[in-house]
């Protein structure tokens, strides 16, 4: 990976003793995890159970009351330039989608490109062109977002964060919104940018996902990290009583 | 009514000066307001506090109040200018104060995942609000900020009334107490001044609401 990164492998996403409370609420309990590169983990775990405040807190858009968080060898700094910087580094694609109301799909894929990376606007648009060919929605380009179906919106937030060339990406239950015809188009472009190689935190629900794509499953209750394996072990031979308990609640039916 | 007839000049005259005096304070208080609710919404505690503080201040208090402490506020601090400046500026010190509050329900009625997916893409906080959230929150704002404005525009007769002289409103008291005209037909000359600057002002921000909301 990068020069510093002192032989061994710095992981992408390093997180240590991390605490975090929503008043009396305790969401995040001494959370450890490394990421490597190129692995994609899936976090798993039923609703309240801290994983989508663990997802935002590696770009910081929910600071933490304790603890440290790394993306590529360097902690997270305090809000500011700096943090900007590292968060260019990082894609995010949300539940909501988030895609910018006022914009068309092309603006929305080349405006961080153009704006934080200062990439002239011709090559912002031939590289935002690529990408949303790539995920099949070139022709929704002079589109605006309410115009377009949650999969294809979906599908633009993925190309949009693609646009930065971000060391990892945050998946913040990506699919959770979207109508269930809809929900493969997205994990779809998930699973071919898994096989490319990119780093990625998943939080979702979708099992079938978790299966096909993960290197490693997080589960999370109450705020902590359960269980940590591989899917396979995860879903055949769950250890503790609260992941079983998940999977006899998601599978059964 | 023959008044309007034979002083149309004068009323030409002070039409004019009104619509300087709005034109003026409007462009202000709009730059003004907006840069106070960036304030008020910023991550800086010391902004908040300046946005926060301005509109208590000017928002409490009566618009003649606060164009006789610029008038003779100003010169103590060794700031001189001609009363028609102190008069603008005064309007717009006063109307930034609801400008901003307008501005800054806007934003509020911006979701917050437009500026958390902007932060998410490294884009710093002005340029979160200047490119991704102020943009949306206009939209929703056209129809509170046409009332600011409309108000303002009534309010620079209290400007006028107040000594910066030769608009609408001074021609009116010049010819109904200096030359003695009727006041019936000097006011409806005067009233009519007002409503054509706001009779139009509003049906221009129906059609910007409408426009606007066609982009949507």
């Amino acid at each position: 990976m990068t020069s510093d990164s002192g032989g061994t492998g710095t992981p992408m996403i390093r997180m240590a003793g991390v605490d975090k409370h929503f008043g009396e609420l305790h969401v995040l309990r001494d959370i450890d995890l490394e990421v490597a590169p190129g692995q994609v983990v899936v976090v798993l775990g039923p609703s309240g159970s801290g994983k989508s405040t663990l997802c935002r807190t590696i770009n910081r858009l929910e600071p933490v009351d304790n603890g440290v968080i790394e993306v590529d060898g360097k902690a997270l700094p305090a809000e500011g330039k700096d943090l900007a910087k590292l968060r260019a580094d990082v894609g995010m694609v949300f539940q909501s989608f988030n895609l910018f109301a006022h914009k068309t799909i092309l603006e929305n894929v080349t405006l961080a490109p153009i704006k934080v990376r200062r990439t002239g606007k011709a090559d912002a648009e031939k590289r935002a062109l690529e990408l949303l060919e790539r995920v099949g929605i070139a022709n929704q380009r002079d589109k605006y977002p309410a115009q377009l179906s949650g999969g294809q919106q979906q599908r633009a937030a993925i190309a949009r964060a693609l646009a930065m060339r971000p060391k990892v990406m945050l998946f913040d239950e990506p699919t959770s919104a979207l109508d269930p015809e809809m929900v493969n188009e997205v994990l779809d472009v998930m699973t071919g940018l898994a096989k490319e190689g990119m780093t990625m935190l998943v939080v979702t629900h979708e099992m079938g996902f978790a299966r096909r794509a993960a290197n490693r499953v997080i589960f999370m209750s109450d705020g902590e990290i359960v269980e940590d394996s591989t899917p396979d072990d995860f879903f055949s031979n769950p250890t503790s009583d609260r992941a079983k308990d998940f999977l006899g609640k998601i599978l059964t039916h | 009514m023959g008044v309007i007839v034979e002083q149309f000049p004068l009323y030409v005259q002070g039409f004019l000066q009104t619509v300087r005096i709005c034109i003026l304070a409007a462009v202000g208080s709009l730059i003004l307001g907006t840069i106070l609710a960036a304030f008020r919404v910023s991550p800086v505690p010391p902004l908040r506090a300046v946005g926060a503080a301005w509109v208590t201040v000017f928002r409490n208090t009566p618009l003649a109040v606060v164009l006789f402490a610029v008038a003779f506020g100003l010169p103590e601090l060794g700031i001189n200018g001609s009363y028609f400046w102190f008069g603008v500026a005064g309007l717009t010190l006063y109307t930034a104060a609801f400008v901003c509050e307008a501005v800054r329900s806007g934003i509020n009625s911006v979701s917050a995942g437009q500026a958390e997916a902007a932060r998410a893409m490294g884009l710093t906080f002005s340029q979160s609000l200047s490119l991704i959230v102020l943009p949306q929150a206009f939209r929703t704002v056209v129809p509170p900020l046409g009332s600011v404005i409309i108000a303002m525009i009534k309010n620079s007769a209290i400007v006028g009334a107040f000594g910066v002289g030769g608009d609408l409103f001074a021609v009116g008291v010049q010819l109904t107490s200096a030359q003695g005209y009727a006041a019936a037909g000097v006011l409806t000359g005067v009233l009519l001044g007002y409503l054509i600057l706001t009779i139009p002002a509003g049906i221009v921000l129906a059609r910007l609401e409408r426009k606007l909301a066609v982009a949507r």
